[in-house]
């Protein structure tokens, strides 16, 4: 069976999507070079219409994106480096997320904002690791985040052909995963829709991106002695609520673990809604970086404020502790 | 020529009487939030909207009634959408700040300072790559001009020669702010800088509008990519409502005296028979009673659809409230 890797998987995706609708294309820099490897060997089947190199413009590529959609066309706008999602926080959230409402449902803006790297890499600088969904997530754009190849082909799958604007972040640490794959079970994954990886019925471990592996690998180290749930959101928005009230239901208790900061981040919002509408046997525990952290100059220094496996381990351990 | 003359005439007419009437609604309370008037810039909507068909789009600004009457959507209806009914041109939920008509071209206003003219770009890619032949108008104020996204989108615009027509509404004021106090340079100077033709334009004559508007926009539709035209214009009334309340005084009385001496309306109407001109006035002001009463008497929308169209796949959000 092929080996898919998670870059791979993004390239597949665009690629089918593009033959199969000639409204899709991509913008985005250095997309030709494919130097994030997402349009690499697009180039030469679609030509530069459709792999459109741009400027060092983010605000106004993005607002083209904007009026392209408005044209009838589905764009994939590409960041290679997250912030560029912040600088273009007001082009997505305050341009293409309203034209729907202000229009009274007449304009539709089918954008997807791809970011093939998103979180902390080693020694990157503190301007290039941060973690971005949230803002979109409290924006209320669509926020996916897949953690695995086969899901970030099936989401980037639904992204494209959602009519509304669709924030798509690879987590930077996921980024290296191969999958073994059946090239025909590629399909879509509907927006929305949660995955569990693990079934358990201790502990539901909400895990947000990359960090779903950490607690894979913390769930198999405590087998035996606690049985944990592993949660995956895969959209951080809309969220599947129903399917974590679903898993508390059978586990009772609640970690959740984030890469981003920790006031008003997802792992806040799921600890809110929890707390409001499901039965919890004991006060839930989230594992955020430290609010407003600034994290990517030190290696040193940066590994001390990111998410661990043994703060996921000891936070496991107070939520089940007899 | 006369056709065209008489066609400028009514537009600027019903521009200027619409805003009047529009006011007079904002007085009542019946238009909630205020407007910003376009009362004395009449002659750039019409002269520029006038050279476009039903199929070419404009991306308008805070300041777009005259945008939305001039390029064909009805005055009843945009009425309507300032007082939000439900019979307005996007069900009452764009207001006076957002007026689109995606029927007419007309595909919204945004707020955001030059935003518009770099979405405006983005049709226009895509209307070139149709080989349409679709032209794409974007109007901005003198603000908008030291605006990033829109200093952007003028490169964009100029390296792939897409059919956008920029349109600046040089009106002298951002705001408050005199553009002598706040713009370096000059407005055809940044799109010189993009090797964008450029020219500077009495804002205040529909027809030297239409004139420079016209050859912009045949450049565009042949393939000649954009232009950027200046159009020198004063509005005569307040940047927004509210200032009848607050008594700003950034403007000399002299200057709007000055400027009113050479009224569009009075302009245009001087150059047709004044027994024509008598009957346009009149059939406006039909057109115009009937729009108001159009927006008194239509229903307001239902606070249960509120949500409505956020997103146009239908999803609903979760309420603000849990139960």
């Amino acid at each position: 069976m092929p080996k898919l890797s998670y870059l791979k998987a993004l390239n597949r995706a665009l690629g089918d999507e593009m033959e199969r609708d000639p409204s899709v294309f991509v913008l985005g820099e250095d997309v030709h070079e494919a130097v994030t490897f997402v349009t690499a060997g697009l180039l030469a089947r679609f030509g530069p219409h459709r792999i459109v190199e741009t400027p060092l413009s983010e605000q106004g590529v993005a607002n083209v994106a904007t009026g392209a959609a408005l044209a009838g066309r589905r764009p994939v706008v590409e960041f290679a480096i997250p912030f560029l999602l912040q600088l273009v926080l007001e082009q997505v959230a305050n341009q293409a997320h309203k034209f729907s409402a202000m229009s009274g449902g007449q304009a539709r803006v089918p954008v997807t904002y791809l970011v093939p790297s998103a979180g902390w890499r080693p020694g990157w600088g503190g301007q290039h690791s941060d973690q971005p969904h949230g803002l979109f997530v409290h924006s209320g754009v669509k926020t996916v985040m897949p953690t695995t190849p086969t899901d970030a082909y099936g989401l980037l799958i639904s992204a494209i052909r959602d009519d509304d604007p669709v924030v798509f972040i690879a987590p930077r640490q996921a980024l290296e995963l191969r999958e073994d794959v059946d090239y025909a079970d590629l399909v879509p994954v509907p927006l929305g829709s949660a995955r569990i990886h693990r079934p358990g019925t201790d502990v539901t471990v909400v895990a947000i991106g990359h960090h779903v592996h950490d607690a894979l690998a913390v769930a198999e180290s405590l087998a035996g002695e606690v049985s944990v749930e592993v949660f995956d959101p895969r959209t951080l928005y809309p969220f599947d609520w129903a399917a974590l009230g679903e898993s508390l239901a059978r586990t009772g208790r609640l970690v959740v673990i984030e890469d981003a900061s920790r006031s008003c981040g997802v792992a806040a919002e799921v600890l809110a809604t929890v707390a409001e509408e499901m039965p919890l046997a004991v006060p839930p525990k989230r594992i955020t970086r430290p609010d407003g952290a600034v994290v990517g100059c030190n290696p040193d220094l940066d590994a001390a404020l990111q998410p661990t496996r043994d703060q996921l381990l000891a936070a496991i351990r107070q939520v089940t502790k007899p | 020529m006369g056709v065209l003359r008489e066609r400028l005439y009514r537009t600027v007419r019903l521009i200027r009487r619409f805003e009047e009437q529009a006011i007079e609604l904002v007085r009542a309370g019946v238009v909630v939030g205020g407007i910003h008037p376009c009362i004395g810039q009449e002659a750039v909507a019409a002269g520029v909207c006038a050279t476009l068909s039903e199929d070419d789009v404009v991306l308008s600004n805070h300041r777009n009634h005259g945008h939305a009457l001039a390029k064909g959507c009805r005055p009843d209806r945009v009425m309507a959408e300032l007082a939000g009914r439900v019979t307005g041109t996007a069900g009452g939920r764009a207001g006076s700040l957002h007026v689109s008509d995606y029927a007419a071209g007309l595909y919204g206003a945004t707020i955001t300072v030059g935003h518009g003219a770099a979405i405006a770009t983005g049709v226009a890619w895509a209307a070139a790559r149709e080989g349409s032949g679709r032209v794409v108008v974007s109007f901005v104020g003198d603000g908008a001009m030291n605006q990033g996204a829109l200093l952007e989108s003028l490169n964009l615009a100029a390296l792939w020669q897409v059919p956008h027509v920029f349109v600046c509404e040089n009106n002298g004021y951002a705001t408050t702010q005199a553009v002598g106090t706040f713009m370096a340079g000059s407005v055809t100077g940044r799109a010189a800088a993009f090797g964008i033709p450029a020219e500077t334009v009495d804002g205040m004559d529909p027809e030297a509008v239409h004139e420079a508007a016209a050859r912009a926009v045949d450049r565009a539709r042949s393939g000649g990519g954009p232009t950027l035209l200046e159009l020198v214009t004063y509005r005569f009334d307040a940047h927004h409502t509210f200032e009848h309340r607050v008594r700003l005084r950034y403007r000399a009385e002299e200057e709007v005296a000055r400027w009113r001496e050479r009224d569009p309306v009075a302009l245009q109407g001087s150059r047709i028979p004044p027994d024509v001109r008598d009957r346009i006035d009149r059939e406006v002001e039909d057109v115009l009673a009937e729009a108001v009463r159009f927006a008194q008497d239509s229903p307001r929308p239902d606070p249960a659809d509120a949500l409505d169209h956020l997103y146009a796949t239908g999803m609903r959000p979760r309420a603000g409230v849990v139960g």
